[in-house]
């Protein structure tokens, strides 16, 4: 009905045929969204321990609630039922560390939904992932509470959570990092809520793949950028190459935040052109810049260029002269 | 008399809200993210532009029919320079701690916008006491936006209000109010609001709100495309010429 709604308002053009008709919804697409997210948010409980859940339950009901209020305010049709708010919801308290104070994360929410997606026109029409931006606002303005590490929960037994540097951190200071590989891989570790189960969110990009909600050339070409340029920066150093592939965001940010529909480009050519600048700009913000983590800035950069990207990459149509030899042909 | 009376009060109340220069003329925008972060920044900086605003309209204005059109610009700029000079140089004698604060950005009001767009926009062709009054509403509009900004920025970034309010009060002796240094209310303030991001949104919401209140006598919408809708209409070139275009 709402779709209907909205097709009859901004009335599409009809593209030349093939015509190609779908039964794919926004509602059905971030549902595979959620559960692909479902692995890690079990996971960031079991890690973080109850903390976790409530970062996340606050933050997914203010992001929803934001969502309800402004579109009411805005007198447009409410949209809460998409799912898409649940889902910035997610992925906002996926990027925050479990010990953040409560009330912070509606300000974050806030500069999610209302900011960044509203007042550009709700879903589809945000010009960078608003669950990052919402990180990023969190992160600019509180530094030290958004960054305070906490080791993994130890259920059973109670002690406070004890305060810790992230593996990313240890491994760029030359230091060696507490974790080993596999608490690496399993999550066991200091860092934001969603981003420590490589595994999880392994099994979540997977499940999207199959489910063709993503296409697999952002997140291979990020991550394999990212691979690349940490191969060299190391001398070839294996350690030093898994710790920065397993450490920080860039798992998380790779699958689900780089992947975002509205904010990365149409085309093939241009995914990759995409997928390449993010792991080269979160490469350097790792190796040079000031922040051991630069995944989120990186998104956030390149979903601006995303415009850009889809103009130099436009597909050409068959048998299409481009203009200068159009005027050639024209003179001879 | 009376009319000149009237438009005289036209001139000044102009610059305070209808055609404010910062939020609706969207001039000295460098100026105003910069020196925004504080409140004493912000009146501070106020008041040294009105302050070469209005001399330099003075001058302009009486000197509109001996100089040069054509060289015009450089003679304005030298005008405003000297009178730049002279307010540095007072601040620098009698309030080091603002100069300190306001750096580059005092000597910049050479090049401000605001400035150069009144002396060509009004005071080359307007009387001495209107372009006077024009300079002191402009300034005052441009104090006013500055404020402001400043307010919430400083509230919100920095959780105080009126911080470091003894390097302006310092000029009256010491311990001018009690030795009032401003005030503390938030523990853990947003630093983004102190920083350019925070000022760029905080500048969009009020240029947002004070259209919204400027625009309460409503133009139809044909009306408000175009140079036509540009406040300055009444005295651009471009749009006037296009109109005598249009008569003919």
């Amino acid at each position: 009905m709402a779709d209907n709604a909205l097709i009859q308002k901004i009335k599409p053009t009809v593209a030349a045929s093939p015509h190609f008709k779908s039964h794919e919804t926004s509602q059905g697409m971030m549902l595979d969204v959620i559960i692909a997210l479902v692995p890690a948010l079990v996971a960031s409980v079991w890690i973080f321990g109850p903390r976790a859940l409530a970062v996340n339950a606050v933050s997914v009901v203010s992001c929803v609630l934001f969502e309800y209020i402004t579109r009411k305010l805005l007198k447009r049709d409410n949209t809460i039922k998409d799912l898409s708010a649940v889902v910035t919801g997610l992925l906002l308290a996926f990027n925050l560390p479990s010990t953040l104070p409560l009330w912070m994360i509606p300000i974050g929410a806030f500069v999610a939904i209302v900011v960044v997606k509203q007042f550009f026109g709700g879903i589809g029409q945000n010009f960078v992932n608003p669950a990052l931006m919402g990180r990023i606002v969190l992160m600019v303005s509180f530094a030290g509470p958004m960054s305070k590490w906490v080791e993994p929960y130890k259920w059973g037994e109670t002690v406070d959570a004890v305060t810790t540097a992230t593996p990313l951190f240890e491994i760029q200071n030359g230091t060696t990092p507490t974790p080993d590989l596999l608490d690496m891989l399993i999550g066991q570790r200091a860092g934001c809520l969603g981003e420590t189960c490589a595994i999880a969110l392994i099994i979540g990009g997977l499940y999207l793949l199959i489910r063709k909600v993503i296409s697999p050339s952002i997140p291979l070409t990020f991550i394999g950028t990212v691979a690349v340029f940490m191969l060299i920066a190391g001398k070839g150093d294996p350690n030093y190459l898994a710790y920065n592939l397993l450490g920080g965001g860039l798992l998380i940010g790779a699958i689900f935040m780089a992947t975002d529909y509205a904010t990365c480009p149409l085309t093939s050519k241009g995914k990759i052109i995409y997928g390449i600048g993010c792991g080269l700009v979160a490469a350097l913000i790792r190796q040079f810049g000031s922040y051991n983590e630069g995944v989120s800035f990186a998104i956030i950069l390149m979903n601006l260029l995303v415009p850009h990207i889809d103009n130099l990459t436009k597909l050409k149509p068959f048998g299409y002269i481009k203009e200068k030899k159009q005027k050639e042909a024209k003179a001879e | 008399m009376a009319e000149n009376k009237c438009s005289l009060r036209k001139e000044f109340t102009k610059g305070l809200l209808r055609e404010n220069p910062v939020l609706r003329l969207v001039l000295g925008t460098c100026p105003t993210l910069a020196t925004s972060t504080s409140m004493v920044n912000a009146i501070g900086m106020g008041i040294a532009a009105t302050l070469v605003l209005v001399c330099s309209n003075i001058v302009i204005s009486a000197l509109r029919k001996v100089i040069p059109d054509k060289v015009r610009i450089p003679a304005y700029v030298v005008i405003i320079a000297s009178f730049v000079t002279i307010v540095q140089m007072i601040v620098k004698a009698f309030v080091p701690a603002l100069d300190a604060a306001l750096g580059v950005y005092l000597p910049l009001i050479v090049v401000n916008c605001i400035i150069l767009g009144r002396a060509e926009a009004f005071a080359n062709k307007n009387p001495v006491i209107a372009s006077a009054v024009d300079g002191l509403g402009m300034g005052i509009g441009f104090t006013a936006a500055l404020f402001c900004m400043a307010t919430i920025r400083e509230f919100l970034g920095n959780g105080s209000l009126f911080a470091e309010a003894q390097d302006l009060l310092g000029v009256f002796g010491d311990n001018v109010l009690g030795g009032f240094n401003g005030i503390t209310i938030l523990n853990t303030p947003m630093t983004i609001f102190i920083l350019p991001a925070g000022g760029f949104f905080v500048f969009g919401v009020l240029i947002a709100l004070s259209n919204k209140i400027g625009d309460k006598k409503k133009l139809p919408k044909a009306e408000l495309h175009g140079c036509e809708s540009c406040p300055l209409a009444s005295t651009c070139s471009k749009v006037v010429s296009e109109r005598e275009d249009k008569k003919i």
